[in-house]
């Protein structure tokens, strides 16, 4: 299973040039400003939206060719997730997510115990009888997921699943959604213009800018060289994973960090933030909790900063001004020391088990 | 303070003299005559038949409107305001140039298919109609225009026809606004009365609705037709009340 794409869609002013391969089993992350087309490329992938020029191809199946071809969307095997959910607000969550399999010629009776298995697996089955009105954000989250996935499609897009949900909610949803995208067999498409969602959910990251792709890569990648100013300013950050306990986090890569936050335990993923990363020349003394010495691998001008690439352990990156590059005489090959504040050092559990034995 | 409470007196007065003058005595009698009965049965024969057909073209016709499928919306929407705004008589006027017999329409149906609409109970729902879909079109306009798009996205990508999602999302998301479009387009079309009598004319038993009753009813027997205004009173308080939620409430929007 694979969708291949080639368009351009436009809706009002704008147009949207998508070239780009999507795999079964992988979930890709569409990250990119409002306005850059998002979710445009949902819309047309779903038929809500025509396509002007090119073709999509799902499966094999030429799905929208411009101009004879266009499978509509109710003949498209596409579950779409909506920016804040859109569940039937008359409808119980069980008819909401009974409606699918209702809708594609399914009985009542199959199409009702279709939803209950839904539940079920989403661990959701006492929401049944609910209206959408009296659940909470994470729930209907859940709802919306369940409703998408009760069709067994091929194809699953989500529209910035998390941006309706508050912060508290949104990373133990987020572990939720995790779950359930790794045992999902199709493509999964994922809008958002959040980099944490990005960074944590998906295998491939597509950044988005005025209607174009300007990177398509994994997290790590786009983390470590982000092609432009919006990518460097919103995912050019230094992703590292590792185990804590008590703020106190044993990297993979070698190293130990502080974090203040002293409630995580087991495995994270750990952000710091150029910004939050200090280079000196002398070892400094002072309040940071995290000083190590490493090697200047390479230097970025980026707008109105320039990107330190440092070896550690652990390798990270830091912004600094083009001003104390030339007062440090910072260059490839310079030994530095390097500090960052424990409370700069964000910490995200990336499993749902507190122990991590999973 | 007291010119708002002058408009409360203009308001309430009125009515006040009406339950005042009102014959209690003899109120069965006068409801149950012949005249009363025929025109009570014609009102609400026509009334529905108009509020139904109204349903029927008026629904789909402000759905048209608010998705701005159509060209010239914003023509088609006024054109749709015009009844509204219009002397009930002149509508009746305009009837007889399209339906009478000599009309635009009308000669048409006549010497094609024998059809006369003008002066018969099938032009009372013409003319009620005409004056009171508007009604029904504006609220459910209105409805359709609030309706997040997403929701018949969501059956569309679900496997629903657009029947089905007619069906089982938008028409059962615009429900109570789909009610109260018909009642309050039931309403109007029951207390129509200038282009009744001039399209349909005043017959009873045929074109003689309620109002047109209580209007030839003042010039003969006083207390008739005031014990019928009391029975329209009533329905209008009934209508009001069915409402409330809607309607008795400032606006908040």
């Amino acid at each position: 299973m694979m969708i291949n794409t080639n368009f351009t869609a436009h809706r009002g002013e704008f147009t949207l040039t998508l070239n780009a391969q999507f795999e079964a089993g992988t979930v890709v992350a569409i990250l990119g400003p409002n306005g850059a087309g998002k979710s445009t490329l949902l819309r047309s992938l779903a038929g809500l939206t025509a396509i002007d020029t090119g073709s999509i191809v799902i499966d094999g199946v030429t799905v929208d060719d411009a101009r004879n071809i266009f499978v509509s969307p109710p003949a498209r095997s596409v579950g779409f997730v909506f920016q804040d959910y859109a569940l039937f607000p008359h409808l119980t969550v069980l008819a909401n997510i009974a409606f699918g399999p209702r809708s594609r010629g399914g009985g009542r009776k199959a199409s009702n115990q279709i939803a209950d298995e839904v539940l079920a697996k989403l661990g959701i089955a006492e929401l049944a009888d609910r209206k959408p009105g009296s659940l909470s954000g994470g729930q209907a989250q859940r709802v919306a997921l369940a409703r998408a996935l009760a069709t067994k499609p091929d194809v699953l897009l989500l529209d910035e699943p998390l941006a309706a949900l508050d912060i508290q909610t949104r990373a133990q949803v987020r572990l939720h959604l995790s779950e359930q995208l790794e045992t999902f067999s199709g493509c999964t498409i994922l809008v958002t213009h959040d980099p944490l969602d990005a960074m944590l959910l998906a295998d491939r990251v597509i950044v988005l800018e005025n209607g174009a792709i300007v990177q398509d890569a994994t997290p790590v990648e786009i983390a470590r060289r982000p092609a432009t100013p919006y990518a460097a300013a919103l995912i050019g950050v230094t992703l590292l994973r590792g185990n804590i306990t008590r703020g106190e986090l044993t990297l993979e890569a070698g190293g130990t960090l502080y974090s203040a936050d002293l409630g995580a335990v087991g495995p994270v993923l750990a952000v710091i933030r150029p910004e939050s990363v200090s280079v000196h020349r002398v070892q400094p003394e002072g309040s940071p909790r995290n000083v190590w010495p490493g090697t200047i691998m390479a230097l970025e001008a980026s707008h109105d900063r320039v990107r330190v690439q440092v070896a550690g352990p652990p390798a990270v990156v830091a912004a600094v001004t083009p001003g104390a590059v030339a007062e440090l005489g910072l260059a490839p090959g310079t030994r530095v020391w390097l500090s960052v504040k424990a409370v700069d050092l964000d910490v995200y559990p990336t499993h749902l088990d507190p122990t991590g034995a999973r | 303070m007291i010119p708002g409470l002058v408009a409360i007196a203009f308001l309430v007065i009125p009515l006040v003299g009406l339950l005042a003058e009102a014959p209690w005595g003899s109120f069965g009698a006068i409801l149950t005559s012949q005249v009363a009965l025929e025109a009570l049965r014609i009102s609400l024969v026509t009334s529905v038949a108009a509020t139904a057909i109204a349903i029927l073209i008026g629904t789909p016709l402000a759905w048209l409107l608010a998705r701005e499928i159509l060209p010239g919306t914003r023509v088609l929407r006024a054109m749709v305001i015009v009844p509204l705004l219009l002397p009930p008589v002149v509508s009746g006027v305009i009837l007889l140039t399209a339906f009478g017999r000599r009309g635009l329409v009308g000669q048409w149906l006549y010497t094609a298919l024998g059809i006369q609409l003008p002066f018969t109970t099938a032009g009372v729902v013409i003319a009620e109609t005409f004056v009171a879909m508007p009604f029904l079109i504006i609220t459910m306009e209105g409805a359709f225009r609030s309706l997040d798009g997403r929701f018949e996205d969501a059956a569309s990508t679900l496997g629903a026809s657009q029947w089905t999602t007619f069906r089982r999302i938008t028409l059962p998301l615009v429900g109570p606004s789909l009610v109260a479009g018909a009642v309050l387009c039931w309403a109007r079309a029951l207390g129509e009365f200038g282009a009744t009598i001039t399209f349909a004319g005043n017959f009873p038993g045929v074109t003689q609705s309620m109002p047109l009753a209580v209007y030839q009813a003042l010039e003969t027997d006083r207390s008739t037709a005031i014990a019928l205004s009391l029975v329209m009173l009533t329905v209008c308080i009934v209508v009001l009340v069915a409402l409330r939620g809607r309607y008795l409430r400032p606006a908040s929007t």
